[in-house]
């Protein structure tokens, strides 16, 4: 009853965020005394695998054909399966669309408790705790979860990874999972919008555009500025809201938390609900023309002037420096 | 199609940083200046559900469980053309947890009656904790589909009624789900919600808007005015970001640009 499972999607990673989830589930289990368990779900992912072993006590594999493409009532039904088996403390997840689809009923069918977006987790007095942004990124709370078990989804990225060990020392067993009967809603079309070279979660260079860029066709430009610095094109809320960018780009509270090494945001006015989505880029340079938007305010560097007019220079200039 | 959207009005969360507050003994923000508004992604599910019974027919119910106030969130969404009203007045614990708030919600859902599609915003605005929807497909056993932005009525067949284009990390995906369901509803160009006429505004106040006490749900009322006993918040606090941005230097534009373009050169050459 003090271990800790952590839920892997096999579709994903390894990378930074499933690092990050394992860093997490280790050192949770470390303070609560109890075992890592890595289950890792869809069909196998053999660097997944040795990436978890790397840090877990036990690797699991739920590779059940059922589980090779993601269908939320049949992995549910898995996940629900599994947590039975191994009766943990705390079961961590990452924080991309399916897991946060499933943590809260995942809670709900285990009696436990759930909180997400964490960025920190602790152990009070045997209650677990995790720390989170709310209120568009303006507050941060920490919840503690009263139920048990606690199911956490994690804002990965902001985790360190864990000392990797000896994977030798890790059992693995694959799980078998009954999900047959899972009825209800199936997925029957699935489609990846043009991401870039990566996902935008584990880009290097992010060169994103907002509300007073003023329509689609400036994106065009950025993106020309991007593929000068090895960037990727994201978007404010604003920008996708009006069409101008595809929901996949968008970047804030709502949209993907990104943690680039440079974030170039260009006519971006930084609402904290924007920021709460770049709070872990290491560099953020700011393109706007107005001097008291917020944007300037959480910024290393940036210039006060209209993007028409940089834009068309910034190109000239980093081609011409490149050299 | 019997559509119910779940509202919730919340503290506007445009307010700027420098206008933020809050009470670290209540451990809730304080309203100050602010106004209260609906929660944008309650609109969003509005909106949705409006389009949906333009295509289909039906009715919306629209569900609200806050304080007196947020009847202001439901005569909106009355002059936006919903049928019908419902507050659950929350005369206890200022911020419930979602848990508690889900319970409320099902019960009163139960109480309206049967319903093929429940709606609403995928988190909110405040605390965002996300979790609301999921928690109340399970307490009124029913499936759910998270973060859709459009749903359509697929014809000829029986058992699978609605189709849902839901976005995910990469793109988006097409969902073939058979009522009764739950469905979370995220943001997208196509449910940007409308604004009411002027004159729908004034005719909202005029009419019929049900009033629920928890008492009369048939529900743990005492447990869900503490707040409930599904988690809480033991701190609440503003974080201190400093970050001194340099402005980039030059007496002409050309220059403050060719600084620009070294800076980020030297952050990216170092990567």
């Amino acid at each position: 009853m003090s271990d800790v499972v952590v839920f892997l999607f096999s579709s994903s990673g390894p990378d930074r965020a499933t690092e990050g989830a394992l860093g997490a589930a280790r050192n949770l289990a470390d303070s609560l005394g109890g075992r890592v368990h890595a289950v890792l779900v869809g069909a196998s992912n053999e660097a997944l695998m040795r990436a978890s072993a790397a840090v877990a006590d036990a690797v699991l594999i739920a590779d059940d054909p059922a589980l090779a493409e993601y269908q939320p009532e049949a992995c549910l039904a898995a996940l629900v399966q599994i947590s039975r088996m191994i009766s943990p403390r705390a079961i961590l997840l990452g924080n991309d669309a399916y897991s946060q689809e499933l943590a809260p009923r995942l809670a709900h069918r285990l009696g436990g408790s759930a909180t997400g977006d964490a960025v920190e987790l602790a152990v009070d007095d045997g209650r677990i705790r995790a720390r989170r942004p709310v209120y568009g990124g303006k507050a941060v709370a920490v919840i503690e979860l009263l139920q048990s078990p606690a199911v956490v989804w994690l804002r990965a990225r902001a985790f360190a990874p864990a000392e990797a060990r000896d994977p030798s020392g890790a059992t693995v067993t694959r799980l078998a999972v009954d999900v047959a009967s899972a009825g209800g809603p199936r997925i029957i079309e699935r489609a990846v919008e043009d991401a870039g070279e990566s996902r935008l979660e584990d880009a290097r260079v992010i060169v994103s555009g907002g509300r007073g860029l003023g329509g689609p066709e400036p994106f065009r430009d950025l993106g020309e500025v991007a593929s000068l610095i090895g960037g990727q094109l994201a978007a404010s809320r604003a920008a996708c809201d009006a069409g101008w960018a595809p929901p996949s780009w968008q970047v804030g509270q709502t949209g993907k938390k990104v943690a680039p090494g440079l974030y170039l945001a260009v006519a971006i006015h930084g609402a904290s609900q924007h920021l709460a989505g770049i709070s872990d880029a290491k560099v953020i340079a700011a393109i706007n023309i107005d001097p008291d938007a917020p944007i300037f305010k959480h910024c290393s560097f940036g210039i006060v002037e209209d993007y028409r007019k940089v834009i068309p220079l910034l190109r000239t200039q980093l081609a011409a420096q490149k050299k | 199609m019997n559509i119910i959207v779940c509202l919730k009005q919340i503290l506007d969360p445009l307010i700027p940083v420098r206008d933020f507050r809050i009470d670290p003994e209540l451990r809730a923000a304080v309203q100050g200046s602010a106004s209260l508004v609906t929660n944008i992604f309650c609109e969003n599910a509005l909106e949705t559900a409006l389009q949906l019974r333009e295509r289909a027919g039906g009715k919306i119910t629209v569900l609200a469980f806050g304080a007196p106030s947020a009847e202001d969130s439901l005569r909106k969404a009355l002059a936006m053309k919903a049928d019908d009203a419902v507050l659950v007045v929350n005369d206890g614990n200022v911020h419930p947890d979602p848990m508690a708030v889900a319970r409320v919600l099902a019960a009163a859902i139960r109480k309206i009656g049967a319903f093929d599609l429940v709606m609403l915003g995928r988190e909110s605005g405040d605390w965002g904790a996300g979790q609301t929807g999921g928690l109340l497909a399970e307490e009124l056993g029913v499936a759910s589909v998270s973060f859709v932005d459009a749903i359509e009525v697929a014809d000829g067949e029986s058992h699978l009624k609605l189709h849902l284009k839901r976005q995910t990390d990469t793109g988006w995906e097409r969902v073939a789900a058979p009522t009764p369901l739950v469905v979370t509803v995220t943001n997208d160009e196509h449910n940007v919600p409308r604004i009411p006429k002027t004159r729908d505004v004034m005719m909202s106040y005029r009419q019929p808007l049900a009033k629920w006490t928890l008492d009369e749900l048939g529900i743990d009322a005492a447990a869900v005015r503490a707040g409930g006993d599904y988690y809480r918040v033991v701190d609440l606090s503003i974080p201190v970001r400093e970050t001194k941005c340099e402005l980039v230097s030059g007496d002409s534009l050309e220059d403050k640009v060719s600084d620009l373009a070294a800076r980020i050169l030297q952050v990216t050459r170092a990567m």
